[in-house]
């Protein structure tokens, strides 16, 4: 498997919506702790290291 | 004059003024340099070998203070081997539960699970000063039966002075100097190895700033015996993180990360360090405080373990951070690595070069421990805002969901280290289990009557499964023996299949002395055998 670069979300506008929603009334630490914890629980789901890899990557 | 550095919990080897002082230099096969836990190993190892080996150590016992107190399976293999694991599991306490919390909330309990069918526990928490004197105690039951070791206690070195044939050395002892000449040298002499020093060598690494406060308390308590670690711990003035873990006769160690910036003397001011005890053990505890230190750490190593006739072995040749237990541990490795070669090599058997294969495999070894102890040691420090994010966010995520608790890392615990790809393996020509593959070290598993490791010693040695092993006794004047097992008659838990033949009907493993696997076919015949003991003992094919 390859990372996925293509465009793979269904409703990107809902999801945009839901993933600033989900810091709506973060202060920047309690935002920061957010992501954090999101990049890990998503990071575990793909779990191949290779394309993990290839993430951290394209994220640069 | 020598310099007392440390008081001692043991006296075990009494200065005595030496016939060496005034007469002319004698030349020894082989010197140690320190007689901490690795001198006494290689020592230990040598002298069963029949290579007469001479110990210097500046003080006349094992130091007070117990600085190691976790001993890992593969240790206690080796020291069973050498005759002294059975007194240290017999002393340690064993422990397979460890509780990790953050605050006053428990993120998570693991525990270690040992595998079934070995004969030495997984860990055994156990002080450093036992652990050094089971190792001597073997020694003089070796010197009994006529090994020829020698121990010299308040020799403390002074001077090295490098030929192309020997290495002579200096000593100041309570009654003068003295010289003595040695054809092979290992520099056991600590992290701070003053034989490094007067070679000029370096030993470069990474320095943490950290301070971690130790107190070793004696209290009858009623904690389990198990590893509590604490991520910012809810005591007052505990510091980033916090440890409390059991040893033998009631004494708890217990760790606090203090920071960089902080005044050593206040802080070991007992009336201080028993503010911090109480807060966490609760007002009114009763104990009392056995050995208190600061330690800071690094991590770092020598570029080559072996320069010339010097050999550096544990601490002074690599240093890490103690959490993952990877010091001594790794350092008795050492030992067990370069044994058998040095051994070889003084009795002619095999080329000096086999000697620079002990610094390509144990400089592997340590770059894994020291990589283990950098990660854990980030993970315990976080060195910047965002890793500090990411920490925090490992820890809450564990308290909910299993995903993130082998994230969490409060230290690696040591495992020996696999040789993949050095030179000297030979072929991997059996399909079996990884764990298994060349460069690794046996697994133990029961027998009919013991256990395996016992069986294999300290030689060379043809393990043939339901096949017939080929016939050599000897390659080259190396002695080599043989176990042919049948697996339905000599395997009753099925664990030695398991282990070592995995999906395969038969196997032929030939194994160093130290208990790594150098090569495994399917079969294999005499021609195979003793290639494979030629490049295992450094003579190519
Ligand atoms: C707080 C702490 C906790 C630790 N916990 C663990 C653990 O749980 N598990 C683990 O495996 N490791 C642990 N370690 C590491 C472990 O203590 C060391 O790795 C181990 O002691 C190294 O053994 P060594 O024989 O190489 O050196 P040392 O034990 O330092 O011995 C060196 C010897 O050389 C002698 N010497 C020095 N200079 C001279 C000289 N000029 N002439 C003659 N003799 C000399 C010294 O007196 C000493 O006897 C811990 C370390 C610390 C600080």
């Amino acid at each position: 498997m390859k990372l996925n670069l293509a465009p793979n979300i269904n409703d990107p506008d809902g999801f945009y919506d839901e993933l600033l929603g989900a810091h709506s009334g973060l202060s920047k630490d309690e935002s920061d702790a957010f992501n954090a914890r999101l990049i890990l629980v998503l990071a575990n789901h793909i779990g191949d290291r290779d394309i993990l890899r290839a993430a951290l990557e394209a994220a640069k | 004059m020598v310099d007392v550095r440390y008081d001692i919990a043991f006296k075990l080897y009494p200065y005595e003024k030496t016939a060496a002082i005034g007469a002319a230099p004698v030349r020894h096969p082989v010197v140690i340099i320190g007689g901490g836990p690795v001198g006494m190993a290689a020592a230990l190892d040598l002298g069963r070998k029949g290579t007469p080996v001479l110990v210097l150590d500046d003080h006349e016992g094992v130091g007070q203070g117990s600085r190691a107190i976790c001993f890992a399976k593969r240790t206690l293999e080796i020291c069973d081997r050498l005759g002294a694991g059975q007194a240290m599991v017999d002393k340690g306490v064993v422990w397979n539960v460890g509780k990790v919390f953050r605050g006053d909330q428990k993120v998570f309990e693991f525990n270690l699970q040992p595998e079934d069918g070995h004969k030495a526990p997984a860990f055994i928490n156990l002080q450093q000063p036992y652990f050094e004197k089971y190792l001597v105690d073997a020694i003089r039951k070796a010197q009994s039966d006529g090994c020829p070791i020698e121990i010299r206690g308040q020799n403390a070195v002074t001077g090295i002075t490098v030929h192309d044939d020997h290495v002579g050395v200096d000593i100041d002892t309570p009654d003068g100097p003295y010289q003595l000449e040695a054809d092979w040298l290992i520099a056991c002499d600590g992290a701070r190895s003053p034989t490094r020093d007067m070679l000029g060598l370096r030993f470069d690494g990474r320095v943490f700033e950290d301070n971690f406060l130790i107190a070793d308390v004696k209290m009858t308590a009623d904690f389990p015996t198990e590893r509590w670690f604490w991520f910012e711990p809810p005591f007052k003035d505990s510091g980033a993180s916090a440890l409390l873990h059991k040893q033998p006769d009631d004494i708890w160690r217990i760790d606090f990360q203090l920071g960089w910036d902080i005044d050593r003397a206040k802080e070991l001011k007992p009336e201080n360090i028993r503010a911090r005890v109480d807060a966490m053990l609760g007002e009114g505890a009763d104990y009392t405080l056995e050995w208190t230190s600061i330690y800071t750490f690094q991590c770092r190593r020598m570029e080559n373990f072996r320069h010339g006739r010097v050999l550096f072995a544990g601490d002074s040749a690599h240093q890490v951070s103690p959490f993952g237990a990877r010091g001594a541990n790794s350092g008795v490795q050492d030992a067990d690595n370069l044994a058998w070669k040095l051994d070889l090599v003084v009795k002619g058997r095999a080329p000096e070069s086999l000697l620079d294969s002990y610094s390509q495999e144990r400089v592997h070894g340590a770059d894994e421990n020291i990589l283990n102890s950098t990660r854990a040691t980030d993970f315990l420090t976080p060195k910047s805002a965002i890793s500090k994010v990411f920490r925090n966010a490992v820890l809450e995520l564990a308290q909910k969901h299993a995903f993130a608790r082998p994230l969490v890392n409060s230290g690696r615990l040591s495992v020996p280290c696999v040789y993949d790809g050095l030179s000297l393996n030979g072929p991997d020509d059996l399909n079996g289990p990884a764990r298994s593959r060349v460069g690794a070290s046996c697994a133990d598993a029961p027998m009919a009557d013991g256990f395996l490791l016992e069986q294999l010693g300290g030689d060379f040695t043809v393990l043939a499964l339901n096949t017939a092993p080929p016939d050599v006794a000897d390659v080259d004047g190396i002695a080599v023996r043989t176990i042919e097992l049948d697996t339905a008659r000599d395997d009753p838990s099925g664990a030695i299949a398991a282990r070592y033949l995995g999906e395969e009907p038969h196997g032929i493993y030939l194994i160093r002395p130290d208990q790594h696997v150098v090569a495994r076919w399917a079969s294999a015949d005499a021609a195979d055998i003793k290639g494979a003991v030629r490049t295992a003992t450094g003579r190519g094919q």
